[in-house]
């Protein structure tokens, strides 16, 4: 079966003054429905770029990305926000909700993107914070939950559109532990199938939630494993 | 193109700069001072030209729109020439008579009647009250056609009381005001005093306003040319007013005159006229510098306004843009296109100068309302295409001022955008 995601020989230099950074040096990577992926590597690695990229938020300097067949390397901006608004689901680190702003408005805001009617798009926001469990707090605004419940409305965010792709970086970075778990718990539940879920981390218990295992290291893929887990049903 | 799409982003974007301006509403007031000056500025001084306009013609109505005035000398300013124009001869007023005889003979004519005039400046006065300065019109019954102005009570003078040179006055509305404070229907058949002679009051006018909010058409009075004769022989005052035949040309009815009385003067094809043919329209020439000199500093005054407003909108939308950058990122991340993105700060800036606009236009309308009361005469006319103007203007504004910054906010990498702190 085709690659969701079938990257080749990607690299993306930044320019700094006159100092170029290499921050991927020639990544090939195919990702495939239904899979979880755990990206590794210190920082400064180049996972990040690589999420940004798999997401759409940048471009390659050289290279090829497909996703699903489409050569994403090739498009303009207003196609890659419809992809980023369709296709692809983000969760961020700091989570990102737009302060002084509902809950249920923050889970509704891709819809907007996306021209959905009013009465539509509430009830599909409303349906994603009922799978997250804060149904009950749509209008409360981001500012009086707690890191988790606001972890988890970016994720009712991030899943709103049924993107096929879920991105998420370093989501349980600003969350302590027993919440991180949870946060993973929950991507468990949600993880449908025809999904694919890509996760940035810097902890082994958090990455030991994929399937399989990337590692950057300067710019480049150090090693590429899958992980067994027979005791999955039980970690949740 | 999705119209689904762009209708979302639109109503998100209203809908965003509503919420922004509720947030900071000190900031958007003070942002929004440039334009409400700059509003209030257009706003009062196209009210001012608009209603000198409106005031202009209320006074070409007055002196009658219709009327050729033969006098001796121009309206308006004779400059260098003053001694050429006073050392023509007098009008005669006999020659009125001459005009309307040859109306008489020619039905086709461009003419309808000619009534003598003359005036003089003088004080009216009865028992222990008085009223001065006002301007006494000594013409014949005749003037009844030509009039401008209705009466208010009693009637005009006669043919007969003209001939037989009685003492009979009709009072402007003012002077009737000031003289019968009691009520001013009471003058009629009253007795007042000028220049020490008795004149019965048959008539008063009804009120006419001033002219140019300048000279009070309703300070006036008017007597029988020989009973202003009495007290009053300033021929060279004397005037002709030629009325245009109903539906005539004002051209045709000029030139048809200028031949008339250069035939009546006897002057021959290679003199020059000795006399001036006046009409109303002449005027207008004299107002044009005024009116476009108020135009130019008025416009002078909200260019400035509005360009520093401008500056003050363009900065407080690029400070919204570094402040919102995450969130810009945000939306660009889950979906906004780069129109979505311009587009908000766009429509922020606009709601703020449009904020301005309304208030100025408030403003404007508040001023001139104090303005029209402190000064009545004052013409001044706050008309709808100024309202439309004011929104055009402050949404211009909004566009301009707003443009680099949602350029910029627009042009933002949506992963940089991110990783801003």
């Amino acid at each position: 079966m085709e690659a969701v995601i079938q990257i080749r020989n990607l690299r993306k230099i930044y320019h700094l003054g006159e100092t170029e950074v290499v921050a991927l040096n020639g990544v090939d990577l195919d990702v495939h429905e239904n899979e979880y992926v755990a990206i590794m590597g210190p920082s400064g690695s180049g996972k990040s770029t690589l999420m940004n990229i798999i997401g759409c938020l940048d471009v390659p300097t050289a290279g090829t990305y497909h996703l699903a067949g489409e050569p994403v390397d090739e498009m303009d901006d207003d196609a890659l926000a419809l992809i980023r608004n369709r296709r692809i689901g983000f969760i961020f680190q700091s989570f990102n909700l737009l302060p002084r702003t509902s809950i249920l408005r923050n889970v509704e805001l891709p819809l907007v993107y996306s021209g959905m009617s009013k009465d539509e798009r509430t009830e599909k926001a409303a349906n994603a914070l009922e799978k997250v469990g804060l149904r009950d707090r749509m209008m409360h605004q981001p500012n009086e939950l707690s890191g988790g419940q606001r972890q988890r409305v970016a994720i009712a965010r991030a899943l709103v559109n049924e993107p096929s792709i879920l991105l998420a970086d370093d989501p349980t970075g600003n969350l302590d532990s027993h919440t991180g778990q949870e946060i993973m718990a929950l991507f468990e539940v949600l993880f449908a199938p025809g999904h694919s879920l890509l996760v940035v981390t810097h902890e082994d218990d958090i990455a030991n939630h994929a399937r399989r295992c990337i590692r950057l290291r300067d710019g480049l893929i150090e090693s590429d494993t899958p992980i067994h887990q027979p005791l999955l049903s039980q970690t949740s | 193109m999705n119209l689904a799409r762009l209708g979302s982003e639109w109503s998100e974007a209203f809908r965003i700069a509503l919420e922004q301006l509720r947030m900071h509403k000190a900031r958007s007031m003070l942002t929004a001072l440039g334009v409400i000056i700059g509003i209030v500025a257009v706003t009062l001084m196209g009210t001012a030209i608009k209603g000198i306009d409106t005031g202009f013609t209320n006074s070409l109505d007055m002196l009658g729109q219709d009327i050729l005035y033969i006098e001796k000398w121009p309206w308006g300013d004779v400059g260098d020439n003053w001694m050429m124009y006073r050392n023509r001869r007098d009008i005669e007023l006999e020659d009125a008579d001459k005009i309307n005889d040859w109306i008489a003979r020619n039905p086709d004519s461009n003419l309808r009647i000619a009534v003598p005039s003359n005036v003089a400046v003088t004080g009216i006065s009865r028992d222990d009250r008085s009223a001065s300065g006002i301007y006494i019109n000594g013409t014949s019954a005749d003037f009844a056609i030509i009039n401008t102005a209705d009466l208010q009570h009693g009637r005009f003078f006669t043919h007969t009381e003209e001939l037989s040179r009685q003492n009979v006055i009709i009072l402007g509305f003012d002077v009737a005001n000031s003289l019968f404070p009691e009520g001013i229907e009471q003058a009629i058949d009253n007795t007042i005093r000028m220049r020490g002679l008795k004149f019965k009051v048959v008539g008063v006018l009804e009120r006419q306003g001033s002219f140019l909010g300048l000279q009070s058409f309703d300070k006036q009075a008017i007597v029988p040319l020989p009973a202003l004769q009495k007290f009053s022989r300033s021929d060279w005052r004397n005037n002709l007013r030629v009325q245009i035949a109903p539906g005539a040309d004002s051209d045709l009815a000029y030139d048809e005159i200028t031949g008339l009385y250069r035939r009546i003067r006897g002057l021959l094809p290679e003199e020059r006229n000795d006399f001036e043919i006046n009409r109303s329209e002449a005027l207008e020439k004299e107002l044009g510098p005024v009116k476009s000199g108020l135009a130019i500093a008025g416009f002078f005054i909200t260019g400035l306004a509005l360009f520093v407003g401008a500056i003050g909108i363009m900065n407080i939308t690029f400070v919204s843009v570094k402040e919102r950058t995450r969130e810009i990122g945000t939306r660009r991340a889950i979906g906004a296109r780069r129109n979505a993105i311009l587009l908000q700060f766009l429509i922020e800036a606009v709601s703020i100068c449009l904020l301005g606009g309304i208030i100025g236009l408030g403003l404007a309308y508040g001023l001139k309302t104090l303005i029209s009361n402190a000064l009545p005469n004052f013409p001044f006319t706050f008309s709808t295409d100024l309202v439309i103007l004011a929104c055009f203007l402050s949404i211009l504004t909004g566009v301009l001022s707003g443009l680099a910054p949602a350029w910029q906010a627009a042009k933002l990498d949506p992963a940089n955008a991110l990783r801003h702190e």
